[in-house]
């Protein structure tokens, strides 16, 4: 079986999502479990994959339907691809875990359909990162979209509004993306990402590839909300389910950002990508701006998830950034960010899922939490300090890379976008800090109980999240430290290994 | 820029005409319903393109004769691939076309009208 | 945002404007998409060869780049789910009295909660919101159009290895048939026609049909979606093997089409309530 493991990582979930969808209508109990295995089977197979990679030291090549390259549909699984399958697999299925009780609660009648859209939209991602074909990534980018779209139309009173202007931003995205891979097509003659980028250093004119590259990654970026295209992304996210949110949150911006590294490093090519498009700095300057922006309007807002959405946008221009920087360190850094951050944004999303099923939003309410409900607060600490990025968790690590990046290229080049670049990212950091000490301090002030002056009435009841929640919230929390010890061995063993030779004078 | 490379590239001003006007409708109206019709233009107009480019002049459609010792002739037929391509962004096209109206519904069932500005004051006043 | 469109539109076509002089001219046979030594040339004189199938649109969809096609069928198949998710709602109780026309005699019927219902049938007609004195035209003009639209559906169907079609094409007629049904009468009769859960089972079926075709290949030890592997399980020649995939996989697309087509249409079309629409 291990030579069909990619394969398998796609089609266990699929087959299983149509079934689930099926059984929804017959009996409801079969379709959590189901779910589960199925997704269970594609964090395993996924997991063996990246052995498999390791094992033939770069690429596993699968063709499907038996065709060579350019004609079928190919994957070629490499070391970026299989860290990021494990990422997506991973953060699913404990997100799924995690929100059985309030999908039970929440959507009664649809439970099936629930659980295949929620399988659907994964099989989406998953594909996305796992295909070698630049069309086949455009369809499962639809699919991974219009399954977004129902578990987050679904939310408070505001989502559908929300959710329709994010349909027609991400559908403008899309049909971009679509349109790039059509000029491609007419300047290549074919949609395989290896040919396409074996074939473009040898065109004469480069024109279209020109324009190809730049409606690509406008497509992306609009998708991935970089700023100024960022404006969907609070509104669709703040008034979604916290089921949901816990899955696209994390996944949905990292995913489209590996395509972003995929397409500049694996289809057009770095020497392309970096030195003929003259666009990193400008891009460089926009996720600047991202970064700042972002953290600024996290300050502003009272409700905790509408916060963690803005720092989302922030996230997102740090992993651009990083990436744009075009030096080893910040292209390290972005990836290993990619890693991290839907490690840490699931994290957060994952408090605000109990603290909604507990209490409510507004940070106001939070009072007394660290004595209400200890043993969440703690694992939410974590998460909080590894955004803000406090050394044994994750986050720091990431940024180090980030920050090192930016260094270098100031160095080098002595660009004054990167230097602005480090000190968004500082910048960034202190907001953060500021934002979840704040939390921190509600948290820890006594609640303005009835009782008040009654001796012997100033002990809070602990009332915890259910256990169900509570452990797959403590496995993020633990994974947060677990990557943050590990992330040296994640860069020299993975990372490294796929970040190929780039240009000089960068 | 002179007429015969205007006639000769009509596909390319064709789709770029509809890509503009969809894209011009789906960021500027006020009414859902016209954005969501904006949206179909647009994406009509990409599947314009990809259409247009598998021409081959005098090429016939893209079904071979397989008669015995029949040698195909590429020149002779269109590209297939195009449109199988194509095929499937139709369908994409439909299922977001569908997901599209079912939100517009629950719009609408929410505020009682489709016009962007009444449901942002609506939003507001609340 | 009148601003913001003319300005996004006015970028945009700079940026589209300024490449036109290197895309292709318009039925150019030698651009680099539709030249001789790529993917066109090779699919036109291998694909018959490859597959037996003279229709080379329908060998590429449906075979090699068949992988795609599933997540097209998947792609459906997630509208049909979403319209659903976003809309149904399940009503428990219904209206406390009912309505009922007597049609030979035009003599209107209320029948309180716990009073015997009449069986729905010619005579007796309930009246609700939907509820619309029918015209007779239209009904026997679609009446008689719909086998007509069904039996060429079937044909797009089987026929699309030789002529244009396939199974989206006919998917969608045979869809339409039923909408037309619901369309002409009330949807209450596209209902009695295909159920809901009918709909929602088919559809799911169609994809599995897809997708499990496939994966039995890869459980007879051929890569996902390599119909050769069926030749060992019909004991038939390969190339017939994928020429009877392709046909098997392009029934499991039609049904999915044709069953979420209709699904959405009842969705849309009342609301998500399922008691009224069109």
């Amino acid at each position: 079986m291990s030579t069909h493991y990619p394969a398998l990582i796609i089609v266990v979930p699929l087959l299983t999502a149509v079934i689930v969808a099926a059984v929804g209508w017959i009996n409801k109990k079969y379709c959590f479990p189901l779910s589960v295995a199925s997704l269970a089977a594609s964090l395993l197979s996924s997991i063996g994959l990246l052995f498999e990679v390791m094992k033939t030291n770069g690429e596993v090549v699968y063709r499907f339907a038996g065709w060579e390259a350019p004609m079928g549909i190919v994957y070629n699984i490499d070391y970026l691809n299989s860290l990021v399958l494990i990422v997506v697999t991973a953060v699913a299925l404990i997100n799924l875990i995690f929100s059985k009780g309030s999908i039970e609660n929440d959507f009664p009648d649809k439970e099936g359909v629930f659980y295949a859209l929620y399988i659907l939209f994964t099989t989406g991602l998953v594909g996305m990162v796992a295909t070698g074909d630049a069309f086949n990534l455009y369809v499962l980018l639809e699919i991974a979209s219009l399954t977004g779209y129902a578990l987050l139309g679904i939310g408070n009173e505001r989502s559908p509004l929300s959710t329709l202007n994010y349909l027609f931003i991400g559908t403008i995205g899309a049909t971009f993306y679509l349109l790039g891979v059509g000029y491609i097509y007419i300047a290549t003659g074919t949609l395989n990402m290896a040919e396409i980028a074996l074939i473009i250093p040898k065109l004469p004119n480069v024109g279209i590839i020109k324009f190809a590259f730049v409606i690509c990654m406008v497509g992306l970026f609009v998708k991935m909300a970089l700023f100024p295209m960022h404006g969907w992304l609070p509104n669709a996210y703040s008034n979604a389910p916290s089921s949901s949110i816990g899955l696209i949150a994390p996944l949905t911006t990292k995913v489209t950002v590996y395509i972003m590294v995929r397409a500049g490093i694996t289809i057009f090519t770095p020497e392309f990508t970096f030195e003929k498009m003259h666009l990193d700095k400008w891009i460089v300057w926009l996720s600047v701006i991202g970064i700042v922006m972002g953290s600024c309007f996290a300050l502003a807002q009272k409700n905790y998830k509408k916060m963690l959405t803005y720092i989302v946008v922030a996230e997102v221009g740090y992993m651009v950034g990083g990436f744009w920087l075009g030096n080893k360190l910040g292209i390290t850094g972005s990836i290993l960010h990619i890693v991290n951050d839907a490690a840490m944004t699931l994290c957060v999303f994952m408090a605000a899922g109990i603290f909604s099923y507990k209490i409510g939003d507004h940070i106001s309410d939070f009072k007394g939490l660290f004595k209400k409900m200890p043993f969440t607060m703690t694992a939410f600490a974590v998460g909080g300090l590894s955004i803000i990025g406090v050394p044994p968790t994750c986050g720091f690590f990431s940024k180090w890379y980030l920050v090192s990046g930016g260094i270098e290229a100031v160095k080098a080049t002595g660009s004054i976008g990167a230097l602005a670049f480090i000190v968004a990212l500082l910048f960034s950091s202190l907001v953060n800090a500021v934002l979840f000490f704040r939390i921190f301090e509600v948290a820890h002030f006594e609640p303005f109980s009835e009782g008040h002056g009654h001796e012997g009435h100033s002990a809070v009841e602990i009332n915890e999240a259910p256990l169900g929640m509570l452990i797959p919230f403590f496995i993020v929390a633990f994974s947060l430290i677990f990557l943050g010890i590990f992330s040296g061995d994640i860069v020299s063993n993975i990372i490294n290994q796929f970040i190929p030779v780039l240009p000089a004078g960068i | 820029m002179d007429m015969a490379l205007i006639l000769a590239k009509a596909n390319y001003w064709g789709y770029v005409i509809l890509l503009l006007i969809g894209l011009y409708a789906l960021i500027s109206k006020n009414n859902l319903v016209k954005k969501i019709i904006g949206m179909v233009i647009f994406q009509t107009a990409v599947i314009l393109f990809y259409i247009t480019i598998a021409v081959k002049k005098g090429g016939n459609i893209p079904i071979t004769p397989h008669g015995k010792g029949y040698v195909v002739e590429a020149a002779n037929f269109m590209n297939p691939l195009p449109h199988v391509l194509m095929l499937t962004a139709i369908v994409v096209g439909v299922a977001t076309l569908g997901v599209a109206l079912a939100l517009a519904i629950k719009v609408y069932k929410q505020y009682g009208t489709l016009e962007e500005d009444e449901i942002n004051a609506m939003i507001r006043e609340q | 945002m009148k601003i913001l469109g003319w300005l996004t539109v006015l970028m945009c076509g700079a940026l589209l404007i300024f490449n036109v002089s290197e895309f292709p001219d318009m039925g150019d046979a030698n651009s680099p998409a539709n030249s001789k030594q790529n993917l066109s040339e090779y699919f036109l004189k291998k694909a018959y060869h490859d597959t037996k199938v003279p229709n080379v649109v329908t060998a590429v969809l449906a075979d090699y780049r068949g992988y795609d096609t599933m997540y097209e069928t998947a792609v459906i198949f997630s509208a049909g789910l979403a319209c659903f998710f976003l809309l149904r709602i399940f009503r428990k109780k219904g209206p406390k009295s009912r309505f009922y026309r007597h049609t030979p005699t035009g003599v209107t019927l209320r029948i309180d909660e716990g009073g015997k219902l009449p069986e729905e049938s010619d005579v007796f007609k309930r009246i609700d919101s939907i509820w619309i004195p029918h015209d007779n035209i239209v009904r026997i003009t679609c009446r008689l159009v719909v086998p007509f639209i069904q039996i060429f559906a079937l044909y797009v169907i089987a026929h699309g290895h030789y002529s244009p079609g396939g199974g989206f094409q006919g998917g969608v007629l045979l869809g339409a048939s039923i909408i037309l049904i619901a369309v002409s009468n009330n949807l209450r009769a596209g209902i009695q026609r295909m159920s809901e859960k009918g709909a929602a089972l088919m559809g799911s079926a169609g994809v599995l049909i897809y997708a499990g075709t496939a994966a039995l290949c890869l459980l007879l030890g051929s890569q996902f979606l390599n119909y050769n592997a069926l030749a060992k399980l019909l004991h038939i020649k390969p190339v017939v093997a994928r020429y009877n995939g392709i046909l098997i996989v392009e029934i499991g697309v039609a049904l999915a089409v044709m069953a979420v087509m209709v699904w959405i249409y009842y969705n849309l079309s009342s609301a998500g309530k399922h008691d009224e629409g069109l």
